[in-house]
Formats: C-alpha cells, structure tokens, sequence
C-alpha cells in the first residue's frame, strides 16, 4: 500500500503537466501563448482576494491572541465530550474550520506526546486529512468573485465539520478495530 | 452570516482582551492577521498563474470539456443548475480531480476559476449562487484520496507506518462529503421555502 500510494502522489503532477502539454500541442493548440494568456488572469484574482482574506484573518488572530479562543474551548468542551470525541482532539476539531496553522500546531503536540501512530494520533491525521479550513475556504472563494451574501454555505461548512470530526473517530475505531 | 460570524470574532476578541488586561494581545492580533492575510495572497500568485495557464491549454486542446464529458452523471447529480456544456461545469470537474488525485495546490486556483465562470450563469452578483454553495461544501469537506501532507507530517514524527490512516481518511472524507451535500440540500430546500413565502 505505501508504496504504491508514494509512486501515485510522485507521479500525479509530472502525469497531469504532461498530458496537458502533449496533447495540446498535438491538438494544434499554440501551448506557450496559451499558457500566458490564461496565466494572466492569476495575479489579478489573487489581488482580488487579499482584502478579504485580510479582513478575516485579522479577525481570527485578534480572537486567537486575546485568549477568546481558549476560553470558547474550555465552554464548548462539554458539548464534544457528549459527542464521544476525545478531550484531547477538541481543540483540534474546533480550531479545524477556523484556522489550518492552528489545528496543525495542534495535531503536532499530540503527535509529539502521544506520538503518530497512537489512537490519538490516528484521529488527529485523519481529521486533519478529510476536512479543510472551512472560513479559508470560504473568504477565498467567495471574495475571489465578490460575493457578500454566503446565504447557507456558512451554516453547511461548519455543520459538516462538526460531522467530519465525528466520523474521524468513528472511523478510526472501526478501522483499527478498537 | 459571514458579517455576523466578523463581527463576533472580533468584538468578543477585542472584548475578552479589555477585560482580561491583555492589550497586547489585540494589537498582536490585529498586525499578524493583516501580515498572514497578505502573505497568504502573495503566496497564492504563483500557484493561480501557473494552473490558470495550464488550464487555458487544456480548455483549447478540449481536455476539460472531456472530462465534463466523462463525469457527466456525477455532475449532472451535484449541479442540475449548470447547463453540462458551460465551461463553469469543466472547471468545477477540474477543481474537483485536482482534489481527488492529492494536486492540492492546483484545486484552489481551479476552484476559483470555476467560481468565476459560476458567476457569469449568477443574475445576483453579490449573492452565491445554488451551484456556489455545493461548489463551497464539496471543497470545504476536502474530498481526497491521498493527504499528501498528513503523510508527510507522520513521517516527519517518526510513524512506523505513515500510510496506514489512509483507508480511514478516505471513508472519512467519503462520509464527511456525502453529509456536505445532503447538508447543502436540506439547507437549499429551506432557503427556497422562505424566500417563497
């Protein structure tokens, strides 16, 4: 399994890269002016992006550093405690959708004391694995196009959140047998 | 939601710090949000110059619109408001096998082209789009095959088998996702009702 999954995360981009290069050109496509062409459009959409993407990270900072993050913690804790997640995985699962530097500082303390291969550390990789920094997500792609009203996408991003954080432990009780 | 979810963070944030005496906690706050905020952006430069270009190659040479093609039924299934000839549905399928095949730095600017073409079929510009808010729940739940990074992460701590979370990660984002979408279902259906009424 290892080895296989190694050669096919190797060898996915140099594949995608070329196929799209080879069979442009044999498509008749002029691929250098193409690529400018298309290329173009990229400094301008991340310039687009940055005042959003400042507006909400400074908002997440400023409730970071001035500890009203841990103190959300310590009142949420209860509520996944009911969940069946973990105590140690909570501040993991919580800072997920809000903040990817965050969640991974995270995973790498319990990889550190509990180490990766523990039950803890188990959970923590695959959380991490199979959700995204939803808010991240979210300002980028909305503010990419300037849209203001999220309507539903906000309540649905975290909701699934909340349920990848769930199914993460399940899982990895029922994998790894437990 | 997004301006009340804003405005909470930072007024709770402002607020708690006042009242725990931590000043400097704000103003750190406040001078490394904008710092990550802009580097984040400049960082995303080079990747979206790189993919938009590539992309535009395989626009020309007809590959996007093949694997429209290709994953007809899915899309069809995931986006019935987008016609399956529009460019905006070969994005958003690119976006998606970017996911799928672990490319996680060519998903974002795939993504947000996808966003961009999204926006052309939108008639309120400044409200997302149905198609917008599945688009937004399929990447948020992160629908991949190899965590790559996660991985990588494992071996660096010394994991006698950083691979073998893979089976579980990809049940886990398999759920995660499916729920993703019956959630932007349930909430789309609701959101119609009371704009009906």
């Amino acid at each position: 399994m290892m080895e296989w999954i190694n050669t096919l995360s190797e060898w996915a981009l140099p594949i995608v890269v070329a196929s799209i290069l080879v069979i442009g050109h044999f498509r008749k496509v002029p691929v250098y002016e193409t690529f400018v062409e298309g290329a173009k459009e990229g400094f301008p959409t991340a310039i687009k992006i940055i005042p959003h993407l400042v507006a909400m990270m400074v908002a997440v900072s400023v409730f970071r550093e001035s500890g009203a993050l841990d103190m959300l913690l310590r009142l949420l804790r209860p509520v996944f405690e009911v969940l069946s997640i973990p105590v140690e995985i909570i501040p993991m699962a919580l800072l997920r959708p809000i903040s990817g530097s965050g969640s991974s500082a995270v995973m790498f303390d319990i990889f550190q004391t509990y180490g990766p291969d523990s039950l803890l550390g188990r959970i923590a990789s695959v959380l991490q694995g199979s959700s995204d920094t939803t808010l991240y997500v979210l300002t980028v792609y909305f503010g990419s196009v300037g849209i203001r009203n999220a309507r539903y996408a906000v309540k649905v991003g975290l909701l699934s959140d909340l349920a990848a954080a769930i199914f993460s432990v399940l899982v990895v009780y029922w994998v790894f047998d437990l | 939601m997004m301006n009340v979810i804003w405005l909470s963070l930072l007024v709770i944030g402002i607020a708690v710090g006042i009242a725990t005496d931590n000043m400097d906690g704000i103003t750190r706050g406040i001078l490394k949000g904008a710092e990550d905020g802009v580097a984040v952006c400049l960082g995303l430069i080079s990747i979206l110059v790189f993919w938009l270009g590539l992309m535009k190659i395989a626009e020309q040479a007809g590959l996007v619109q093949l694997l429209a093609k290709a994953l007809k039924p899915i899309a069809r299934f995931l986006y019935p408001s987008v016609p399956i000839n529009h460019p905006a549905m070969g994005s958003i399928l690119a976006n998606m096998s970017a996911n799928i095949l672990g490319l996680g730095n060519a998903a974002t600017p795939l993504g947000l082209k996808a966003m961009q073409e999204l926006q052309t079929l939108n008639p309120h510009p400044d409200r997302a789009s149905d198609a917008m808010c599945t688009l937004l729940a399929i990447n948020t739940a992160s629908l991949t095959i190899i965590p790559a990074t996660v991985i990588g992460w494992r071996m660096q701590y010394g994991s006698d088998n950083p691979t073998e979370i893979v089976g579980a990660t990809i049940l886990a984002t398999f759920l995660g996702t499916t729920v993703a979408v019956l959630l932007d279902r349930t909430f789309r259906a609701i959101d119609r009702k009371r704009r009906r009424e």
